[in-house]
């Protein structure tokens, strides 16, 4: 893909930047300039072009001054089958405070198929406006027609803040928009502030696998880009007679246009969407086998939870990668996390140690999980596990 | 029949055998600490990076074996990319080592600091310099910063697609210029194609990666391996290292330890031991 730009009205056919390129990724046709994928947009031939006609994309930052310009707070409205995920009103109602806080309005951008009432919803949770763009090729999430349409329209609309969740779709989005409008953007924030003196949104993220927190800025560079851990700020009251403004989009993007087709999609037979769960059951080398999940799964059913695992239940190949929690698993903080078998090795606890309530249930009292446990149990998870979901099938029916 | 055929039309024949498309794979890897107990210098609020053994960021493991896989499959050749200081080095004879054949090890003071911007301008800057290229394979994220931000950066600076949490590579059609992928997703199973070149990070379960074998390890300690700077990859001066990155980091700290002791549950019988616990559960309203 090469980056020069050639406008075909004004080129003369001279044959300069030809004579110039040092990779040869020029050559005349029909009289006219044409560039290769040779080019490395060294800029050689920009200078010798006696009309101008040769350009390179401009990724300027904005000139000092040029930040304040931008103004409001933005949220992007993920959703798969017409369902708003949970992380896009908890960005809303931690949105609607900063919008607050720095006296602008709150904007929700919402890409679909039919996703009116989406647009509808997010009033509700928040939003004083909503830009909404309907359109077949937006049906489900792909990363070129999305990050087209949300650049776009902050080029337009000049949003100071702009947040999305960290989920997969999110991150995939975000780092695509964020590079092309050559912005900052702060990965998987658990704390987004104003700092009143300068209105920059002060970011703030775990790295090395939760060991150390770190607070970003983007000072020069808008919108301040952030994804949003799942669950880390609360869902806010919705209400349904809030007045806002839908905004429609036009969508000028066919689907010809777009590279990438999504041939299908393959839901597990079992729930897996450990980012949303409230309630995780996981189990670790403990549980001695793939069959030794089986009490897991009834607990977590009784609880209406999810299973997880360790990487080590993982590695052994009793349950899928998509169940695993930790560093190089999935990070969750669901209200209740319950570790059967679980040694909770520090990869481990990193992807799960900021769950509200966390249970350990361990044959060994030195196993590291009851550093990080509310409550602990010594004992065999094929004993205890059973019991508990014996307790709670009795306690939840009354 | 072949003596019918003059030396010019053979010579013909075999060019066109010849011309059968080879797989060209880009690797990029990152070179990280080999722990999560990690020291800061609070002067400068940067990573004391000294004192620890790095490793070849371990998602990266599956990003280089899958290359590795394709080319056995295809034929071709996988070149191993990295930008770091220095020590990195070490990371790129890994890779080359495990079976990569080229490695190209972008380390300048230029680069220094750079953030997710940056580094992404950087790579693609090298990847542009490279030349041809069918795929380029990342992890999908790093142990250390854990943004995932690169590998779409990338691609957006080449201005190829990009498919993310890649689970499993269905199939590949090199002359044909597509590709079929399975992407990893919090609801299930994406199965999405595009055309090539593209961008794919992988996650964890794509594979199993290999070790190094002897042959390999000589073959990397003999490699010579290009070092690239600013002036290499034609960079632009203002979108590399500290001054290229628009975001700063203005304080790093340790998080607040879980409040409290872990409250141990006795009792004189499993179900006695269920039945606290799950009052408990119940009276903290998780349940």
């Amino acid at each position: 893909m090469p980056l020069l730009i050639i406008d075909e009205q004004a080129c003369i056919g001279c044959g300069a930047c030809v004579d110039v390129c040092p990779f040869a990724a020029l050559e005349m046709i029909d009289d006219i300039a044409v560039v290769n994928d040779n080019c490395t947009a060294c800029s050689a031939c920009l200078e010798v072009c006696p009309v101008d006609a040769l350009s390179l994309p401009e990724r300027q930052a904005e000139a000092p001054g040029a930040v304040d310009s931008y103004r409001g707070v933005w949220v992007w409205v993920e959703q798969f089958n017409g369902q708003a995920s949970s992380i896009s009103w908890e960005m809303m109602g931690q949105g609607r405070l900063l919008a607050n806080q720095l006296g602008v309005s709150l904007t929700a951008c919402v890409l679909g198929e039919n996703a009116h009432p989406l647009a509808e919803e997010a009033i509700a949770y928040g939003a004083d406006r909503v830009f909404l763009a309907e359109d077949p090729t937006l049906r489900v999430y792909r990363t070129e027609p999305y990050s087209k349409i949300l650049y776009a329209l902050v080029r337009e609309h000049r949003p100071e803040i702009f947040l999305l969740g960290a989920s997969s779709r999110g991150r995939d989005l975000a780092g695509s928009v964020a590079t092309d409008l050559y912005t900052g953007l702060t990965a998987d924030c658990t704390g987004l502030e104003i700092d009143p003196e300068t209105r920059l949104l002060r970011q703030t993220r775990p790295a090395y696998g939760g060991n150390i927190m770190a607070t970003i800025l983007t000072p020069h560079h808008r919108p301040q880009m952030a994804t949003v851990r799942h669950r880390v700020f609360e869902v806010p009251a919705r209400d349904p007679a809030r007045q806002g403004q839908i905004v429609p989009v036009s969508v000028s993007l066919s689907e010809n246009d777009i590279v990438t087709r999504v041939v299908d999609f393959i839901v597990e037979e079992e729930e897996v969407n450990l980012a949303d769960a409230r309630i995780i059951v996981a189990g670790g080398r403990g549980v001695s086998g793939s069959e030794g999940f089986e009490p897991l799964r009834e607990l977590a059913h009784v609880l209406n939870g999810a299973v997880g695992a360790s990487r080590a239940a993982v590695d052994a190949g009793w349950i899928p990668y998509a169940h695993q929690v930790g560093q190089t698993g999935r990070t969750v903080r669901p209200d209740l996390y319950i570790a059967c078998g679980i040694s909770g090795a520090i990869q481990h606890r990193a992807g799960m140690s900021t769950a509200r309530v966390i249970v350990a249930i361990n044959k060994d009292p030195e196993a590291p999980i009851f550093d990080v446990a509310t409550y602990g149990i010594v004992g065999d998870l094929f004993q205890v596990v059973p019991a508990l979901t014996a307790q709670f099938r009795r306690k939840l029916r009354t | 029949m072949l003596t019918a055929l003059g030396g010019d039309q053979i010579a013909r024949m075999s060019a066109v055998h010849v011309r059968r498309k080879n797989l060209h794979a880009i690797v990029c890897i990152k070179s990280v600490p080999d722990t999560t107990e990690v020291r800061f210098n609070p002067e400068t609020n940067t990573l004391m990076r000294d004192e620890v053994e790095s490793i070849i960021n371990p998602f990266d493991t599956y990003a280089i074996e899958e290359a590795l896989r394709l080319k056995e499959a295809h034929g071709g050749k996988v070149t191993v990319l990295t930008m770091g200081p220095p020590k990195a080095e070490k990371e790129l004879r890994e890779a080359v080592a495990m079976g990569c054949d080229e490695a190209i090890f972008l380390s300048a003071r230029e680069f220094a600091g750079s953030d997710t911007w940056a580094t992404a301008y950087t790579l693609a800057q090298a990847i542009r310099r490279i030349g041809a290229y069918d795929i380029i394979f990342c992890g999908k994220q790093a142990m250390d910063g854990d943004t995932g931000q690169v590998g779409p950066g990338v691609a957006n600076q080449l201005e190829i697609p990009q498919l993310t949490y890649v689970f499993k590579v269905r199939e590949i059609d090199l002359e044909g210029r597509s590709i079929q992928v399975e992407r990893l997703l919090e609801e299930g199973r994406e199965v999405v194609e595009t055309r090539l070149p593209a961008l794919l990070t992988v996650v964890k379960d794509i594979n199993q990666p290999r070790y190094p074998t002897f042959r390999g390890i000589r073959t990397a300690r003999r490699l010579e391996i290009p070092v690239w700077g600013a002036a290499e990859i034609e960079a632009a001066p203002q979108y590399l290292g500290l001054d290229g990155s628009p975001t700063q980091v203005i304080r790093v700290f340790t998080p607040p330890k879980r409040e409290g002791r872990v409250e141990m549950i006795d009792g004189d019988s499993v179900d006695a031991m269920a039945d606290a616990l799950a009052d408990r559960l119940l009276g903290d309203k998780v349940v």
